[in-house]
């Protein structure tokens, strides 16, 4: 049994400058977008599934384990702020913060239960919480069932930013992107980090150095669901609306597609894979359910073909960690 | 009363599209080691066959039952031939995700042709009516569901078990190249492993399309239920699958009756209580 990056990461010359480099010049495009006519709300929705995708990306990338339940945070924060927002009147930093805290506890409980079995139990496993979840969500009144929480009011965050303009939102956004980002970075290449990836590599070595892995991948499934909380509560200021989709299990596998497309166990990786999986879904829309049957094939594509996803090749082929 | 033996014979019915699919799956993963997301989408396409084989070509209820595991079968073959057999060696998870996308892949081109509402597939002459128990009222077909299942469960578990082409299976399971040596051509008979799990997947479907009508995403939701139910009962023995199928498929006819808010959710509650107390599941071993 091969590790799953096994031919992902041809770590030559591991030097977080390149990192650095391409972070520093992501932001800046993704800064100047409001300058280009670029439609505002389609790179939103691509940097709340971009945050999404790399909170994934911790799990499975650096921990080795595949979620198949990552809509449950998504949905459940973006539930749980879209409640605060509307119903409790609470202002945005606040609805924000309700929907990362819920996300933190739904991580611990579902953590716990999850962590006990290894590989494709945990996939299972996850993909069982979620539709539970979802289930949950279908018949409490506070969800609204079928329709959804609608029509959430923005408000001004910290009473100066008007999240009604347009441009204003887009920088709040951008900025809670990157800040998870950045957070993610900081995880990947801490000594935590490291352990993890042993882990991935062989568990059982890393027991047999010391290490309780339990409490590793359970603090990496904490962390990743309370980022992957965040960008759902993202989301609700971009959507207006938190619904039954979000907690859907297609939900999972599209944010596993994601990640896939762009590469598995790489930084930038899901960023890419979440903007050419929404662009696709954007103008393919009026193709119907066909959207379904390609999005079937790229997955079949990619684990045939494409393993390492783009970024993941174009890291092989300039032999750099990316 | 009469409501809750009605409730339990559904829970019953229930149980045995989990006793059937739980099998596949674990017949698969034994050989294949990969969790086949596809089996409900399979399973749907057996009810699609039937019902083709039905309104295209005239064949009746007993033809599809034979027909439609072999059709869906032969196809199981030719996806394990072009794709699957090429994850050889990779981690679990590239398993898990080809078969999503293959199941992916079937359910939006049968959505797009038939939409999401079912199609009526009529009780076959012979089935239909029922008889009066005393306690309850059975229709037979729905009897039928509950034993053929019940049959077709116990041939499995004795072709895996007792016979000589069941031990060739359990040896190639825990040791491909020892069972290679002896010269058995193991790559074939991974491939008609595949083929009869995805066949018992086809069955199930042939026998719930004039129960549950026909529809493109009759297998997607069912699947996640299946997966809770092999987490629960573990891999390990075939046996076991059997069993747990069918008590989960009771237990959740029980909810339905006794507190019918939690009658889709009790399986996976059930799950995460397993998980808590005995996490490698009922019958696993550690995984």
């Amino acid at each position: 049994m091969t590790a799953l990056t096994d031919d992902t990461l041809p770590v030559t010359s591991r030097g977080m400058r390149d990192e650095m480099i391409v972070f520093v010049v992501m932001a800046l495009l993704l800064a100047s977008v409001p300058f280009t006519g670029v439609y505002p709300f389609f790179v939103m929705q691509a940097l709340c599934f971009a945050l999404l995708a790399c909170a994934f990306n911790l799990l499975i990338g650096y921990g080795g384990l595949l979620s198949f339940g990552h809509a449950m945070f998504l949905g459940t924060a973006g539930y749980c702020s879209a409640h605060a927002l509307k119903v409790w009147a609470l202002p945005p930093e606040l609805g924000i913060l309700v929907g990362i805290a819920a996300a933190f506890v739904l991580s611990i409980i579902t953590g716990y239960i999850s962590i006990r079995r290894q590989g494709i139990y945990f996939s299972m496993i996850t993909l069982a919480l979620s539709q539970l979840l979802y289930f949950i969500y279908l018949q409490a009144p506070f969800t609204h069932g079928e329709d959804g929480i609608q029509g959430i009011p923005q408000g001004r965050m910290f009473g100066v930013l008007d999240l009604t303009k347009p441009t204003v939102l887009y920088y709040v956004v951008l900025v809670g992107f990157l800040a998870g980002f950045l957070l993610i970075f900081r995880i990947i290449n801490s000594p935590f980090g490291e352990v993890l990836k042993s882990i991935r590599e062989n568990e059982q070595r890393a027991i047999s150095l010391g290490y309780r892995t339990d409490q590793y991948k359970f603090l990496a499934f904490v962390l990743s669901g309370t980022l992957a909380g965040f960008a759902g509560s993202l989301k609700v200021f971009v959507a207006q609306n938190a619904s039954l989709t979000d907690v859907h299990w297609s939900m999972s596998g599209e944010v596993v597609l994601m990640t896939l497309v762009g590469g598995l166990g790489t930084i930038f990786g899901p960023v890419v894979g979440a903007f050419v999986i929404i662009a696709m879904q954007q103008y393919l829309a009026s193709f119907g359910q066909w959207v379904t049957v390609i999005q079937g094939s790229i997955f079949v594509i990619c684990v045939l073909t494409f393993r390492r996803g783009v970024i993941g090749e174009i890291a092989h082929y300039f032999r750099r960690s990316l | 009363m009469q409501a809750l033996y009605a409730q339990l014979l559904v829970g019953l019915i229930n149980g045995s599209f989990y006793a059937l699919l739980s099998l596949g799956l674990a017949v698969i993963f034994g050989m294949l080691n990969i969790i086949n997301f596809a089996h409900g989408a399979l399973y749907m396409m057996g009810a699609f066959v039937a019902y083709f084989l039905l309104n295209l070509g005239g064949i009746n209820y007993w033809w599809a039952l034979l027909l439609a595991p072999i059709i869906v079968g032969i196809f199981g073959m030719i996806l394990e031939r072009t794709m699957l057999q090429w994850l050889t060696g990779l981690d679990h998870l590239y398993g898990l995700l080809l078969t999503f996308g293959i199941a992916l892949i079937v359910q939006g081109v049968f959505q797009n042709y038939f939409g999401s509402s079912g199609l009526p597939y009529a009780i076959p002459d012979q089935l239909k009516g029922g008889m009066n128990l005393g306690f309850m009222f059975l229709p037979i077909y729905r009897g039928w569901v509950v034993v053929f299942s019940l049959v077709v469960c116990l041939a499995t578990w004795f072709l895996i078990e007792k016979t000589r082409l069941g031990a060739y299976l359990r040896a190639a399971t825990e040791n491909p190249t020892l069972v290679r040596a002896f010269g058995i051509n193991v790559p074939r008979m991974i491939t008609l492993t595949y083929g009869l799990g995805v066949g018992l997947a086809a069955l199930a479907g042939v026998l719930s399309a004039p129960i549950n009508q026909v529809r493109p995403l009759m297998g997607a939701d069912l699947i996640i239920v299946v997966f809770a139910v092999v987490v629960i009962g573990g891999m390990g023995s075939i046996m076991g699958s059997i069993i747990t199928g069918f008590a989960l498929g009771v237990i959740e006819g029980l909810t339905k009756y006794f507190y019918p808010e939690a009658s889709n959710t009790v399986v996976f509650v059930l799950m995460v209580l397993v998980l808590l107390v005995k996490p490698t599941g009922l019958t696993g071993r550690a995984a």
